[in-house]
């Protein structure tokens, strides 16, 4: 590990933006986008399960409620939302006095809550339209054998709905990766916010930014490509007869 | 009555610069999307390399990190060109960038990617044989394509197109990140300034519906008029 330290130390002797103070700066960058896309899209996800359900439920004080929620925050900018919860937080009478302020004091949380409120919203539209997609037969036959509705929605809608809704949930993923990077708006060091820093402090905007671009790339494709290998592991059935 | 506190006017201008610059951002994005499907079309091996390319990288960097490379890049860029004018050439002129035109180019160049790939699908799903028509008709090739191709491609790209510029309309926020006076800014100044976040944010996030709605609404007149002659099924 030590070698490998001095190794790349030696390599960047005559760089002098890219330091090993600011490949630190990167790095942390890195971990923190990484953790909250992350945090975000697993809350997400379990927030956006029920409410998928509800959303095409027939008794309409389920399925309008929910219905506004997905419309209001896929209808306005992620930026607003963060603004919102976040400034709101902040400003409200007497917060700084309870305990709430400990988790509310570092902006990592209200993004954290923006972002997992954002993605469960596009979630569940995404999941809704898969179980809307069901085959009619499907149901019928689960119906047929007296599955009860629980029972039916467990064995046979979800596991095909979740298997149909892959393709449109790699890109929800893409573009919370990318949403992610309004987290520097509001003081978070993630990955676009050390390069922010690196950008103000050396006043080299190529290098900064040219630099965190091919991080997303990389994490880009990496997700990509987790999602194509899960297609192909999982939508087997759906491939064509002849290959 | 909502207490604005004296923000109401420049929260109004604020809604007005965000519809500017998502209205020309959008026509620069669907020329851009138009040549990027065209090159992405096209036989000659380096116009398809640069198309993919274009689209590739775009769509792997974040708009926000993108927008701040254009926009803070640009200015450093443009300086050393000039800088070089005049070190060379002796010619001396100083090129401001300016927010709007630099909120503009960048919104345009991200959404030109997308409407790239949409464009392409939709003209891949024109039926060969209304082009053949066409040119059997003895039409040249840009009659073909402003009577034939294009028309029948609208229908396809319709669908893709009201959703990139619903994504389009929401992108435009993030110009309050580099100092321009949308009204994104204007309610997160007057939040700070006033300490009322919800008054201002909720109505921001309001116009944006509005806007939202509205277009929505225009896009299923469009959508009916680019379907006429092909039955009430689609």
């Amino acid at each position: 590990m030590e070698a490998l330290i001095a190794n790349i130390t030696e390599l960047l002797s005559d760089n002098t933006i890219f330091n090993m103070q600011t490949l630190g700066y990167y790095g942390q960058g890195l971990a923190t986008t990484v953790q909250l896309v992350f945090l975000a899209l697993v809350i997400g996800l379990v927030l956006a399960v029920p409410l998928a359900i509800g959303r095409g439920s027939k008794r309409k004080w389920i399925k309008l409620p929910i219905f506004f929620y997905t419309y209001v925050f896929r209808g306005t900018p992620l930026l607003v939302q963060l603004y919102l919860i976040y400034y709101g937080v902040v400003f409200v009478e007497g917060i700084q006095d309870t305990w709430l302020w400990l988790i509310l004091e570092k902006p990592f949380y209200p993004a954290l809550i923006a972002f997992t409120l954002n993605t469960a919203a596009y979630t569940t539209e995404i999941f809704h339209g898969a179980i809307k997609a069901t085959p009619r037969g499907e149901i019928e036959a689960a119906r047929a054998y007296g599955m009860s509705w629980g029972l039916m929605m467990r064995r046979i809608v979800l596991p095909s709905a979740f298997r149909r809704a892959l393709p449109s949930y790699g890109n929800e993923v893409i573009f919370m990766l990318h949403a992610s990077a309004i987290a520097s708006v509001v003081t978070i060091m993630d990955l676009t916010g050390a390069a922010r820093f690196v950008y103000a402090r050396y006043y080299a905007p190529f290098e900064a930014f040219l630099f965190v671009a091919a991080i997303y790339l990389c994490l880009t494709f990496a997700i990509l490509f987790l999602f194509r290998f899960l297609e192909k592991r999982l939508l087997a059935h759906l491939k064509p007869a002849s290959q | 009555m909502i207490d604005l506190h004296g923000y109401g006017p420049r929260l109004l201008e604020g809604a007005l610069i965000t519809i500017e610059l998502a209205i020309l951002s959008l026509i620069l994005a669907v020329v851009l999307g138009l040549l990027t499907a065209s090159a992405k079309m096209s036989r000659n091996w380096l116009l398809h390399r640069l198309g993919t390319l274009y689209t590739t990288i775009i769509r792997g960097v974040p708009d926000l990190v993108l927008m701040m490379l254009l926009f803070f890049g640009g200015q450093i860029g443009i300086n050393m060109f000039t800088d070089m004018l005049y070190a060379h050439y002796d010619i001396d002129i100083f090129i401001n960038v300016n927010e709007f035109v630099a909120g503009v180019i960048t919104i345009g160049l991200i959404f030109g990617a997308y409407m790239g790939e949409t464009f392409r699908g939709a003209f891949l799903a024109v039926d060969s044989g209304q082009i053949e028509a066409g040119r059997a008709y003895g039409m040249s090739h840009w009659m073909v394509f402003r009577r034939v191709r294009f028309p029948l491609m609208m229908r396809h790209a319709l669908p893709g197109l009201s959703n990139n510029w619903m994504v389009l309309l929401k992108t435009t926020a993030l110009v309050s990140v580099i100092g321009l006076s949308d009204m994104v800014r204007v309610a997160s100044e007057a939040s700070k300034a006033t300490r009322e976040p919800f008054t201002f944010m909720i109505i921001v996030a309001a116009i944006y519906l509005l806007i939202a709605s509205f277009s929505e609404w225009g896009f299923a007149r469009l959508q009916k008029r680019y379907n006429v002659g092909f039955g009430e099924s689609h």
